[in-house]
C-alpha cells in the first residue's frame, strides 16, 4: 500500500490535474442539498457535506437510463447504446463505496449486468474519509470505518493542514502518478495522525445497530405483528429506498413517439404498491405491512442467504430523510428482541 | 445467450392461433427468430421462460408453450389481461416482436425417465405443462405411463383442443378432460379439477406429478394429491409474479429469498412448504 501526503492547498492543483484528462464527479451543493455531478473546475465542488443527500449509486446505477433505443412498432427495429467513458468520483464516502461492492452482487450474479459492471469498471473512486460523522452513522454496527475502506482506489483523509493519502488499487496508482510531483511520501507521525483522526471519527459514532444473527432471528418471526406495528406510521412514499445505497430495484418502460423510442429502466421501489401487482389484479403484496417488511427481509435476511453479506451500509440516510422518522437502526435493533 | 441480457433478438410471427375467445381470451404466437443461426442456438428445456416484446408496448415473461424438440421456431401462449397483452393479441403473421431468454429453471425432464407423469392442468396454466407434454410424448418410450388431466370452465374455455384430440386417438397417453358445469353433449366429466384427479385416481409408486392453473386449483390439486399418497417431493408446480428484467436483479418477484425468474418458475412441493414469503 502506497501512503502519500497531499498538502491541503494543493488539493485543487490535484483536482486540476485530474480535469485534464478525466470526467471527475465531486459533491456540489445544489441549493441546500448535496448531489454528486460533474465539476468543470475544482471550485464548483464542496467539502461542506456529512454526506450527500443523495446517493453516488445513481452514478452507477442511474435513476434513468438507456439501455437501448427503437424504432417501436410491428416492423421494429433495434439501436444499442454506447456504455459509459472513463470516469472519477471525488470525495465519495467509505460507507457509499461499499454500498457499489454490496451492489456488484447482484449485477455480478447469473446474468452480468453490462450497464453497472461497464460503468464499475470504468470509474475510478476517490475517497474522503468522514472524520465528522453524522448523528445517524452506524457503519461500525458492520465493522467498518469511517476512516478506511477496502472498496476505494484512493483515500484521502484530513489531518490538519495535510491530508493522509491511501492507494489502494493499481487503479488509483496510476491516477496518482499523473500528479505524483503533488505528493510526498508520508512520515511515521503523519500516519500517528491519521489513526488518531480515525479513532475520533469511530468515537464520534454513538448509534449502535445490533445486528448478530439477525439473519436467523428474522426467520423465526416473519409472521410476527411487529411488522404491522412497524409499518403503522409508514406513508409508503419510497424516499427510503430511493436514496438507500445499496437499493437497486429498478421498472423497465418502453418510452415512445410514433418513429422512435428507447427502452428505459428507473428506479422503483418496494414500497410501491403497483410494485408487485399482476396484470389480473392480484397483488401478493398488497398492504403496507406486507411491504415494509419486505424492505427489511431485503436487507437484513435475503442479502445474508444470498450473497453472505448484510445489505446496509450504515450511511443513515433513511433515517435523516424519512418524513415520519421511521429509524432503521431501531427497526432492526428491536426485531432481533422479538420473541418469536 | 446474448452479451446484453436487456436487449432482445428480432423474431417474426410466423402463425396465430386462437385457443380461447371470451372476456379473457388467449391466443398461441409461432415466433421464428429473425437471425437463423439464433433459431439454431436457442436452446431451453420444458418449463423455461421468454421475455417477448413489442417495441413500444413493453415486454412480459411468458413460458415457452412449445417443446425443444418441436425445431425451427418457439411458441407462447398468452391471455389478454393488461397493456402488453392486449397490445400483443393485435399481433398477425409477418410482424416483428423482441424476444429474449431462455430463463428460469426447468421441469427435470432428465431425472423424471422411467417415471409415470401426472399432469393437471387448469385454463392458462396449461401453457408450460404443453412444452413439457408435448417433450415426453416425443420421447415416449423414455417415460412411464403418462396421464394428461386439464379442466376448464366451459367447453369453449379449453385450449389446445386439437393437440387434446390428437393425444386422446393416442393409446399410450391418457387424457381425462374436464369442464365445470354441465352442457349438452359432453361425455366426459363434469365438476372442477381436483376432482376429476380424485376420479382418476393416479398411482404414486414411481410417479411424478405436475400441476399448473389458478391459485385455487392448485391449493386443492395438492391437497387431493397427497390424499392418493404422493409425497411433497413428488408433487411440482409453477408459479408466476409480475416481472420486469427476467434476470434477477429488478426486485420485485421475490419469494423471501428465491427470484420466480431465475430461481424459477418450477418449484417441488417440498421447496414451497419450506421457504416463507408472500406470493
Amino acid at each position: 500500500m502506497d501512503k502519500m501526503i497531499l498538502a491541503k492547498n494543493a488539493l485543487q492543483k490535484f483536482i486540476d490535474e485530474l480535469l485534464k484528462k478525466n470526467k471527475v464527479y465531486a459533491p456540489i451543493k445544489n441549493d441546500e442539498t448535496v448531489l454528486f455531478e460533474e465539476i468543470k473546475k475544482p471550485s464548483e465542488m464542496t467539502l461542506d457535506y456529512i454526506n450527500s443527500e443523495y446517493p453516488p449509486k445513481a452514478l452507477m446505477l442511474n435513476q434513468t437510463e438507456t439501455l437501448f433505443k427503437y424504432i417501436p412498432g410491428t416492423k421494429g427495429k433495434i439501436e444499442p447504446v454506447n456504455m459509459d467513458e472513463d470516469k472519477i468520483i471525488f470525495g465519495i464516502r467509505p460507507c457509499d463505496a461499499k454500498s457499489f461492492a454490496i451492489l456488484d452482487h447482484v449485477f455480478k450474479s447469473d446474468f452480468e449486468d453490462p450497464y453497472f459492471l461497464t460503468k464499475r469498471k470504468n470509474t475510478t473512486l476517490i475517497g474522503l474519509s468522514c472524520i465528522e460523522p453524522g448523528v445517524n452513522c452506524f457503519c461500525t454496527s458492520f465493522d467498518d470505518s469511517p476512516a478506511s475502506s477496502k472498496d476505494l482506489d484512493i483515500l484521502l483523509t484530513d489531518i490538519g493542514d495535510k491530508y493522509y493519502v491511501e492507494v489502494f488499487t493499481d487503479k488509483g496508482r496510476k491516477l496518482a502518478n499523473t500528479a505524483s510531483k503533488l505528493f510526498k511520501p508520508a512520515t511515521e507521525s503523519d500516519a500517528k495522525k491519521k489513526k488518531d483522526a480515525e479513532k475520533k471519527a469511530i468515537d464520534a459514532i454513538k448509534r449502535v445497530q445490533k445486528t448478530e444473527n439477525i439473519a436467523e432471528k428474522l426467520d423465526k418471526i416473519f409472521d410476527n405483528k411487529y411488522w404491522k406495528e412497524v409499518a403503522a406510521k409508514c406513508v409508503g412514499c419510497g424516499t427510503c429506498t430511493y436514496l438507500c445505497p445499496t437499493c437497486h430495484c429498478f421498472d423497465i418502460q418502453d418510452e415512445s413517439t410514433l418513429t422512435k423510442g428507447a427502452r428505459i429502466r428507473v428506479w422503483d421501489t418496494c414500497m410501491n404498491p403497483e410494485y408487485t401487482l399482476h396484470a389480473s389484479g392480484y397483488n401478493p403484496r398488497p398492504a403496507r405491512t406486507n411491504r415494509v417488511r419486505n424492505r427489511v427481509y431485503h436487507k437484513y435476511n435475503y442479502y445474508p442467504k444470498n450473497f453472505d453479506v448484510i445489505a446496509c451500509v450504515g450511511c443513515g440516510r433513511c433515517i435523516d430523510l424519512c418524513p415520519v422518522n421511521i429509524d432503521i437502526i431501531d427497526v432492526v435493533t428491536t426485531a432481533g428482541e422479538v420473541k418469536p | 445467450m446474448k452479451e446484453n441480457p436487456y436487449e432482445p433478438w428480432l423474431a417474426t410471427v410466423q402463425e396465430v392461433r386462437n385457443e380461447v375467445g371470451g372476456q379473457r381470451p388467449i391466443k398461441t404466437f409461432k415466433l421464428k427468430f429473425n437471425d437463423k443461426k439464433i433459431q439454431d442456438n436457442f436452446t431451453y428445456v420444458p418449463g423455461q421462460c421468454a421475455m417477448v416484446s413489442l417495441l413500444g408496448m413493453g415486454e412480459c415473461f411468458f413460458a415457452i408453450s412449445s417443446s425443444p424438440t418441436k425445431k425451427g421456431f418457439i411458441e407462447v401462449s398468452v391471455m389478454k389481461l393488461g397493456k402488453v397483452t392486449t397490445a400483443l393479441h393485435e399481433l398477425e403473421p409477418g410482424d416483428t416482436v423482441g424476444v429474449r431468454g431462455p430463463y428460469g429453471n426447468n421441469f427435470d425432464v432428465n431425472g423424471w425417465k422411467g417415471k409415470n407423469l401426472v399432469f393437471i392442468g387448469g385454463g392458462i396454466g396449461q401453457a408450460p405443462l404443453r412444452s413439457l407434454i408435448q417433450y415426453v410424448v416425443d420421447k415416449r418410450k423414455d417415460y412411464g405411463k403418462l396421464d394428461v388431466i386439464y379442466g376448464a370452465r366451459t367447453s369453449k374455455d379449453i385450449s389446445y383442443k386439437e393437440e387434446f384430440a390428437d393425444l386422446e386417438k393416442r393409446k399410450d397417453v391418457n387424457v381425462h378432460l374436464s369442464i365445470d358445469v354441465k352442457e349438452d353433449g359432453w361425455k366426459k366429466f363434469v365438476g372442477f379439477v381436483p376432482d376429476n384427479l380424485l376420479k382418476v385416481k393416479p398411482i404414486p409408486k414411481n410417479s411424478i406429478a405436475i400441476t399448473c392453473g389458478p391459485p385455487i386449483m392448485i391449493k386443492f390439486v395438492i391437497q387431493n394429491l397427497e390424499k392418493l399418497g404422493f409425497t411433497e417431493d413428488q408433487i411440482f408446480t409453477t408459479l408466476e409474479m409480475r416481472m420486469k428484467c427476467g434476470i434477477g436483479k429488478c426486485g420485485r418477484c421475490n419469494i423471501g429469498n428465491l427470484y420466480v425468474c431465475k430461481d424459477g418458475p418450477v418449484f417441488s412441493y417440498k421447496q414451497l412448504k419450506n421457504i416463507y414469503g408472500e406470493r
